[in-house]
């Protein structure tokens, strides 16, 4: 991995951070296009939040369960034990600038753990697109590739994926300042503690019942259904690409092999043949290597396949902000209906008729009028909870107006980055393809050469 | 009129008086005929022996075998289906220009069918049993049920009856034929083709006498490997054939297509959602529709060119074996006869005449099978370096395609980047 010179004129910059290196060289050019991106308008919300956690360079290496066991014996004692051969750590290195000097951290994290990470910046960060963790599990894979999840190749691609979920939080202006995320990079023991601290569970678990209930908002900002409605179209067409593509990876991968056929056939073809021999021979070997370039070829594929992956989650995150923005606004119109609940019945009480039928109007038929010092002293709490209602609808059209702010500016930056990042990575799949085009002609070629020799 | 070779080769070895070779039946029986041949109106060359012309004209095809001046062209075209209350069938036109003075008249146009050219290539094997006639495409398609009478399979067929014709056509001894001569010219061949019968069964008996039971001691070295050859070569091409049919049609290659005809229009859809995106991604599907095009091309030319040569040459292989065949069955005459002459006579060392003109028959044999072999050889090696050079050809230039359509689409996507 490049380490990258230290460049003190970007030490004194208040910008939020400066991600560097890493192997997935695509996104790292990203990210750090991204983080050029952020400056302008880094240095005023850097002085708003006050916490300057400035990373300078973010090292993830992956390593298996059998050579953390020795390292960590209290954490693996936690695990299941039938997970515990199964499981798999990631030493996430942090080079980081700490006023004058440079500090490196190297901790231990379990995926779990990016998790629980992932989770807490969903339930604090509302408004933010979250960016998505890699799959836990293989999907969306070319039958010839290993489903398994211990495969190195699929380790090795989630390591990349996890990477990249750190370095595309350290780029994101608001969540790079994070204390919790700061510390999943720098303290390894007792950060499952402080995160439950925070207590964000209990915020995402009444989130999530009010969420479960089925809730009609009555007027919906027509840009967040859009939103809505476009996320669940992307991520119905990347999954269906991704799929289409994996087949297409299948039968393309059986064509390149059933040349390799020829190859064998040629060769033994070969020995029976005087003047042919030699050619077909030669010609046989290059159908055995066009056979096996497909392998290397379909490895890069996946890469494509990956960053795709990406984008699917990322739909998902967008649509968790749709919701969000929903529940705002759902609790927003149930304050501003109770308020004008209570201004109805503060209004009947003062001029004593009943509009509605109620059950207090059958009850004051019943057992006769309330005095007046009793209806004073309602109205008196009624106008209490008036006020309160109104400051608390106050505060909610603040936030929530707010919330659409700062949401539709995260939105904003997102797509900006989407757009970027898949323009690339389309590019990189037309170069993947033209490499592939490349490497065709060049064995044909050399096959024609032999036979035009026979 | 007698066949060149059976009059100076078959005829003056074997003489009138042994078993009479199959050769010199034809050879009489054609001389008989000749004055009720029905040769529509354009009798070629019937009443002409074996004469000093044709000898010459022989000799002059020897040396132009593989020079530019041939005087014999024969091709087949125009396709034409026939519809009659009892059966349908093709047609198809044979049209010949010939210099030689076997034909009377410069160019003849006759329309035959598929019986026909079977009908000749019998005549053929029985009238020259020492020489590798070239295969017929089979009746019927190996596998599957495909249409008789589809444009694409008359067309493969018509393709594989022209191969069939020229390759004797250029054969220094088929090509002068009776019955190729007959097959060219005659308007009506089945009146032709009637007067043959009752022969037949007199050459089949014959067959049968020179087949009788005897084991052949040992194949000469040379033949046995030709033999062993033959075998591999069969299995190989067979091979080959079926990595192509998978590689084409069957399983993968199709599939492969269906496959990437459904990728690229994903890229559409998806790009009905997007902006900025839309038109990378409408890019990439018109990227990908190319590439599907160019790969039924692919498949297409690889289909039409690459199986029928396999198929002719594992029909060839067979014509070879059965050659093979025929020449056992003589040595194994001369063999047995050099037995019982042994066992007869062991005190007189002469050894008769007819044991001696078998021995001429069967070296006779061996050597126009040798060249034949090495006539095939030269063929086939020629053969297969046009088609695997062709081959790779369509391969480079799918590949091409592929590489040029989505090269044209990196400045579409680059551009837009610089843009933004």
């Amino acid at each position: 991995m490049e380490q990258a010179p230290p460049d003190p004129e970007k030490l004194l910059q208040p910008a939020p951070l400066e991600p560097l290196g890493g192997p997935g060289a695509v996104l790292v050019a990203a990210v750090g296009e991204e983080a050029e991106g952020t400056r302008e308008d880094g240095s005023g919300v850097d002085t708003m939040t006050g916490n300057n956690f400035w990373l300078k360079k973010i090292e993830i290496s992956v390593s298996e369960a059998e050579k953390r066991t020795g390292r960590n014996a209290v954490n693996m004692q936690e695990t299941d034990t039938a997970y515990l051969c199964r499981d798999t750590g990631f030493s996430v290195s942090v080079e980081h600038a700490d006023g004058q000097s440079v500090l490196t951290d190297s901790l231990w994290r379990r995926y779990s753990e990016f998790e629980l990470l992932r989770n807490y910046l969903l339930v604090y960060y509302p408004h933010v697109v979250v960016p998505p963790l890699p799959e836990k599990r293989a999907e969306f894979v070319w039958h010839k590739l290993s489903a398994d999840n211990m495969d190195p190749d699929f380790v090795e691609r989630r390591r990349i994926g996890l990477e990249n979920f750190l370095l595309r939080v350290a780029s994101h202006p608001v969540l790079c300042r994070d204390k919790i995320f700061y510390l999943f990079l720098t303290q390894e023991g007792n950060w499952k503690e402080t995160v439950n601290e925070t207590g964000f569970q209990l915020k995402a678990d009444s989130r999530l019942k009010a969420l479960n209930a089925t809730f009609r908002v009555k007027n919906p900002d027509k840009r967040f259904t859009e939103l809505r409605h476009y996320s669940d179209e992307l991520q119905s067409v990347i999954s269906h690409l991704l799929r289409v593509r994996a087949r297409v990876a299948d039968r393309l991968y059986g064509v390149y092999k059933v040349h390799g056929n020829y190859g064998r056939v040629f060769s033994e073809w070969s020995a029976i043949e005087k003047e042919m021999g030699d050619g077909l021979q030669s010609a046989g070997h290059h159908m055995d290597v066009y056979a096996s370039s497909i392998d290397d070829i379909l490895e890069d594929e996946e890469h494509y396949a990956d960053q795709l992956k990406e984008y699917l989650f990322y739909a998902e995150a967008l649509r968790a902000v749709c919701r969000k923005h929903e529940l705002m606004q759902y609790d927003l119109e149930t304050a501003a209906q109770d308020l004008a609940s209570k201004k109805q019945q503060c209004e009947e009480l003062a001029t004593g008729t009943v509009r509605t039928f109620s059950l207090k109007g059958m009850t004051t038929k019943l057992f006769g009028q309330e005095t007046p010092e009793q209806r004073e002293a309602r109205i008196k709490v009624l106008e209490e909870q008036i006020n309160e209602g109104e400051q608390q609808l106050k505060s909610k059209n603040l936030e929530g107006r707010e919330f659409v702010k700062n949401a539709w500016a995260d939105i904003e930056r997102f797509k900006e980055q989407k757009n970027r990042d898949l323009k690339e990575a389309l590019i990189s799949y037309a170069v993947m393809q033209i490499s592939m085009c490349k490497k065709g002609i060049q064995v044909w070629t050399n096959a024609k050469e032999c036979f035009s020799k026979m | 009129m007698p066949h060149p070779l059976a009059g100076s080769s078959s005829e003056e070895a074997v003489g009138g008086d042994s078993t009479p070779s199959p050769d010199l039946l034809m050879a009489r029986s054609f001389g008989d005929k000749d004055l009720i041949l029905p040769n529509g109106g354009t009798p070629a060359g019937t009443s002409s022996p074996a004469s000093s012309s044709s000898l010459l004209n022989r000799l002059q095809l020897d040396d132009d075998i593989d020079g530019e001046t041939r005087d014999l062209f024969v091709t087949v075209d125009d396709p034409k289906k026939h519809v009659c209350t009892m059966e349908t069938y093709i047609t198809y036109r044979i049209t010949t220009k010939s210099t030689r003075v076997e034909f009377d008249l410069p160019e003849y146009s006759v329309r035959r069918r598929y019986q026909d050219f079977d009908w000749l290539r019998s005549r053929l094997e029985e009238s020259q049993p020492t020489h590798l006639i070239p295969p017929l495409p089979e009746k019927f398609v190996v596998k599957g049920v495909v249409d008789r009478f589809s444009e694409e399979f008359v067309e493969t067929r018509r393709k594989a009856l022209d191969k069939f014709l020229k390759r004797i056509t250029d054969h220094p001894v088929l090509s002068f034929n009776e019955h190729f001569n007959v097959f060219l010219t005659a308007k009506d061949l089945n009146a032709y083709k009637k007067q043959g019968i009752a022969l037949l069964a007199r050459v089949g008996e014959s067959v049968k006498h020179v087949t009788g039971g005897y084991k052949l001691r040992s194949r000469p070295l040379e033949f046995a490997a030709i033999g062993d050859y033959l075998d591999t070569f069969a299995l190989k091409l067979g091979t080959i054939d079926r990595i192509a049919q998978r590689i084409i049609k069957e399983e993968i290659g199709a599939e492969y297509l269906v496959e990437l005809r459904e990728y690229g229009p994903v890229y559409s859809t998806w790009s009905a959602l997007e902006g900025e995106l839309a038109e990378p991604l409408e890019g990439v599907s018109a990227c990908i529709g190319n590439c599907s095009t160019a790969l039924e091309e692919l498949t297409d030319d690889i289909t039409e060119e690459l199986l029928p040569v396999l198929r002719e040459y594992i029909l060839y292989s067979d014509s070879m074996k059965g050659v093979l065949k025929k020449r056992d069955q003589v040595q194994a005459e001369y063999e047995a006869k050099l037995e019982a002459v042994a066992l007869r006579k062991e005190e007189r060392p002469k050894v008769p005449a007819d044991v001696e003109k078998c021995q001429d028959r069967m070296e006779c044999f061996n050597a126009d099978l040798k060249a034949d072999m090495e006539r095939w050889q030269s063929n086939k090696r020629h053969d297969f370096r046009q088609l695997l050079v062709g081959l790779a050809d369509k391969n480079i230039q799918y590949y091409e395609k592929c590489l040029m359509a989505w090269e044209s689409i990196i400045p579409l996507l680059q551009e837009k980047q610089e843009a933004k």
